[in-house]
């Protein structure tokens, strides 16, 4: 029996979370931590010459001028947009509240690339849809899209879901009797919404600005597709034309942009990790019925407004990009004669660069969401069960490869990869280095859920298993994975999801062979395939919806916190 | 079956000691309640038993078998022990059946073993008709009994209960005292039994501890805790009372008298040297003309067929007294003590 003793009860669940979590420790950190050291030194010693260089050059302080400048402007729009929709939404007696926080998310899903394509598709003198209806500007006039107020216009859109989403998760925390409270003390309407509903949201409005920004600031697909034409370069752009024009011989010097970028994200970081901690100490406690304040006769315009709304910001573009991905080639008004779906045939069947991307993206997203959950899964519940400093000093940091700027972790990545140590080989232009980059970057995506589902799961659950005899895998494979498969299969798609449509990683790490559906779209319009461009990207828009309504069907079956849309 | 033997068990959490210096012993076969109010150690120990905690000193053996020490302990998978939750802790994507036999097949028993096993459990438990069921689909009474099951059916040492019947109704739990006491009689198996509800304990143990801040006060049977409680804390936590000080004592002829609220009482005694206090139930009072104090009566609980008087004695202090007769409040009342415990009170 005396070999029966162990050291520690929990001696292999200790073993099995040290090794789970130094991998996902190398996987997430290390390229950030190889970028820093990049930055900072010169030919191995510690050096800031390169850092000064590059921040001298006219070129970087433009960029980050515009970067800020986009970012920041394409923030308040967002803002403005969120948390308007936010407050009727969260606060009022609307109808079909939950249709309408369906399509508001449906804008972050949708790939920045397609969002900039297809308003591009309705406005500005070539686009099929105006040309159809007759009232295209005349030929020679300006795409209005391609200048700087196009991009903070579509930033806007493209990121208002987030200030919606923290907003909205901020009001439902409100209690109704604090509102009740003010209303009987004799408070009206506005009143109590300046006096008792804003102070109590203003940390959460604060945390999603902070982050909105930080999203922002690293958008490569908007101001790739609008500013690249317009010579209106930002940061990540700038990165993007300095490595595809002289490749990895300017790495050094792409580094030191990408720790620029790096920079500011990480103060707005922790902008929003400062407001997130006061939000909590806000409302501790409190969660009883949300709020329902009657809008009375004004309800229905409201509700017209939000919808036409919704119909210009998702609605119309898609109908844009779908008009253009039915006609023979891009200028041909949309007529019954016209009409025809050969563009979708070369995409779909015939272009071998599409099918191999198709490919490239679906076994890289499966790949990443199956890899992930295999070692998410067993992590978030060791780090729950044996909180150690340093599983607190991953929980802390975990989020960074998904929130850092794509730009950053793309060259992080090059950085690690490009020459593996201790031989001459090199993961750099193979779908390797995409594919870690993947993991890294969709690690939070699939973590998070899957921590929070077993956050609420009852640690006697194992414990019991265990008094029965059942061993470390035993318990892993029959209690905790059953539990929490409803949270790991929506982690699961929603990583599959992100990763399916991306480009900015993949922007800077393609090759030929190796191009995702992202890097495919921008080089068809690059090149002026703008309906091919067109029919490849409704049918993402087409797998997006799919997936979403999927995740949707089952939000019942999920624990809290698991969907992203229904905080 | 197995017997267990603590010796100097101690668990310190984050700095703070939750259990000091624990050395007991609990017979084979034994129904040992563990009482105390929250935070007082008792799951702290019972966790220890089952090993999903490892003590910070002291050691644990299970039968003949050392389980645990502060350096090394066999893990709960490996100690064949039975544990029933709080929360029951049933796992919900499984049917009755699959939670009872869960444990047989993580000991790869054979099918035909395991159908007739589990077959066994579930009607000792009387959930035959119930077992094709999710427990989600059963009400709190059945969760518990599978809870039961499932640990009756691997034949464990020893079972440990953690509150197993906090979240029930008042009805439901005598009913589920009476399967646990049926359980254990039918098994033989020794139980530790974790409860804050003394009539619980006093009505299922063969012996209680009484823990406060991570000590046990006194272990002892139902009646030896009621009527010759150790100390103070045990006087005023099992059973109602009122515990006095002693002015002073007098010795003779084998008989102990004690000058209490101003009286000269007869008492019994363990230490008849030294007593310090006399715990003064309800029935060491009864209501006469001539009695050795006077009380005014401050508050009056009907209890059903008799009445709880608190009264206020003339020197202030609150005395209890069970009557059939009804009194009003602000009534005086003359009282007689008859042989209360006294004990030393450090």
């Amino acid at each position: 029996m005396q070999s029966a003793l162990q050291k520690g009860g929990s001696r292999s669940e200790s073993r099995l979370l040290s090794a789970i979590l130094i991998l996902a420790l190398c996987l997430t950190l290390a390229p950030v931590l190889r970028l820093f050291i990049e930055g900072v030194t010169d030919q191995g010693a510690p050096s800031l010459s390169l850092v000064k260089s590059v921040l001298a050059q006219g070129s970087t302080l433009n960029a980050l001028k515009h970067s800020l400048i986009t970012a920041g402007l394409g923030t308040l729009v967002s803002v403005v947009l969120g948390a308007a929709f936010a407050f009727l939404v969260a606060l009022t007696d609307l109808r079909a509240k939950a249709a309408l926080v369906f399509c508001l998310m449906i804008p972050m899903m949708i790939p920045p690339q397609i969002t900039a394509l297809s308003w591009t598709q309705i406005m500005g003198p070539s686009s099929v849809l105006l040309k159809t209806l007759g009232i295209a500007p005349p030929l020679g006039a300006p795409q209005p899209l391609y200048s700087p107020e196009g991009i903070i216009f579509l930033l806007g859109i493209q990121h208002m879901s987030i200030i919606f989403l923290t907003l909205r998760a901020g009001l439902r925390a409100i209690p109704q009797e604090v509102v009740e409270a003010a209303r009987i003390s004799g408070a009206r309407g506005f009143r109590t919404w300046r006096q008792v509903v804003m102070p109590l949201t203003l940390p959460s409005l604060a945390a999603g600005t902070a982050i909105t920004f930080v999203t922002a600031l690293g958008n490569f697909g908007i101001p790739a597709m609008l500013g690249i034409p317009a010579g209106y370069v930002t940061l990540p752009t700038l990165v993007y034309q300095k490595l595809a024009g002289m490749g990895t011989t300017v790495l050094g010097e792409v580094s030191v942009l990408a720790m620029l970028i790096g920079a500011v994200a990480i103060v707005g970081i922790l902008v929003q990790r400062f407001f997130q901690g006061r939000q909590k100490l806000h409302l501790v406690g409190s969660t009883s019925r949300p709020l329902a304040i009657p809008l009375g006769s004004a309800r229905l315009p409201v509700e017209i407004l939000l919808w036409a709304v919704v119909f210009v910001i998702l609605v119309l573009p898609m109908f844009g990009l779908l008009a253009t991905s039915l006609v023979p080639a891009y200028g041909v008004p949309l007529r019954l004669d016209t009409m025809t779906l050969a563009s979708w045939g070369e995409v779909l069947f015939r272009q071998p660069v599409t099918t191999r991307s198709f490919a490239n993206s679906f076994s890289l997203a499966l790949g990443a969401a199956a890899v992930l959950m295999m070692i998410c899964l067993p992590l978030a519940w060791l780090m729950e069960r044996h909180p150690t400093p340093l599983s607190r000093l991953f929980d802390s940091l975990l989020d960074l490869p998904y929130a850092l700027p794509g730009v950053v972790l793309s060259i992080a990545m090059i950085l690690l990869l490009i020459k593996l140590p201790f031989t001459d080989a090199t993961l750099y232009g193979t779908i390797w280095i995409i594919f870690l980059a993947y993991l890294a970057r969709f690690f939070a995506v699939m973590f998070r859920p899957v921590q929070a589902s077993l956050k609420q799961l009852d640690p006697a659950m194992a414990e019991a298993a265990q008094s029965v005899g059942a061993g470390l895998f035993q318990r892993l494979r029959d209690v905790i994975l059953p539990l929490s498969a409803p949270a790991a299969a929506a982690g699961a798609i929603l990583v599959f999801l992100t990763a399916f449509n991306e480009l900015t990683v993949s922007a800077l790490l393609w090759s030929s062979g190796t191009e995702t559906l992202g890097v495919v779209i921008f080089n068809l319009d690059d090149s002026g395939e703008t309906a091919m461009a067109s029919a490849l990207a409704m049918t993402i828009v087409f797998v997006v919806m799919a997936l979403m309504t999927l995740i949707q069907l089952f939000s019942r079956r999920f624990p809290k916190g698991v969907v992203p849309w229904q905080t | 079956m197995a017997d267990i033997d603590i010796t100097s068990l101690g668990k310190v959490f984050a700095g703070a000691p939750a259990l000091q210096d624990i050395t007991t012993r609990f017979e084979d076969g034994e129904f040992v309640a563990l009482l105390g109010p929250s935070g007082c150690g008792k799951t702290t120990l019972l966790r220890l038993l089952a090993g999903f905690d490892m003590p910070s000193s002291g050691s644990i053996r299970i039968g003949a078998r050392q389980v645990a020490t502060a350096t090394k302990m066999v893990p709960p998978e490996e100690r064949n022990i039975g544990f029933v939750f709080q929360s029951y802790a049933l796992w919900p994507h499984m049917s009755v059946r699959r939670n009872v036999s869960y444990p047989l097949e993580i000991r790869k028993l054979t099918k035909p073993e395991i159908a007739a096993q589990t077959d066994a459990a579930l009607a000792a438990t009387g959930l035959t008709d119930y077992a094709d069921r999710m427990p989600s689909d059963l009400s709190g009474g059945q969760r518990q009994r599978v809870a039961l099951a499932r640990c009756l059916v691997s034949a464990p040492d020893a079972v440990l209960l953690d509150e197993p019947l906090a979240n029930l109704d008042v009805a439901l739990r005598a009913s589920m005292q009476a399967v646990f006491t049926d359980f254990h009689k039918r098994t033989g198996a020794t139980m530790v039994y974790v409860t804050h509800d003394q009539a619980e304990a006093m009505a299922m143990a063969d012996r209680i501890a009484v823990m406060n801040q991570g000590l046990i006060q006194q272990f002892d049977t139902p009646q030896t805790l009621y009527e010759r409680p150790k100390n103070r804390f045990v006087a005023e936590f099992v059973g109602r009372g009122t515990v006095v000080p002693v002015r002073a004592i007098e010795h003779n002829e084998n008989q102990l008298h004690a000058h209490i609220l101003g009286a000269r009482i007869a008492v019994k005694s363990e230490a008849q040297s030294q007593v310090s206090h006399v715990c003064l139930r309800p029935e060491n009072l009864t209501i006469s003309e001539t009695g050795d104090l006077r009380a005014k009566v401050a508050r009056v609980t009907y209890l059903g067929g008799k009445y709880l008087l608190e009264t206020v004695s003339s020197c202030g202090t609150r005395l209890l007294a069970e009557t059939r007769a009804k009194f009003d409040v602000g009534a005086q009342l003359g009282l007689t003590i008859t042989t209360p415990w006294a004990f030393s009170e450090d």
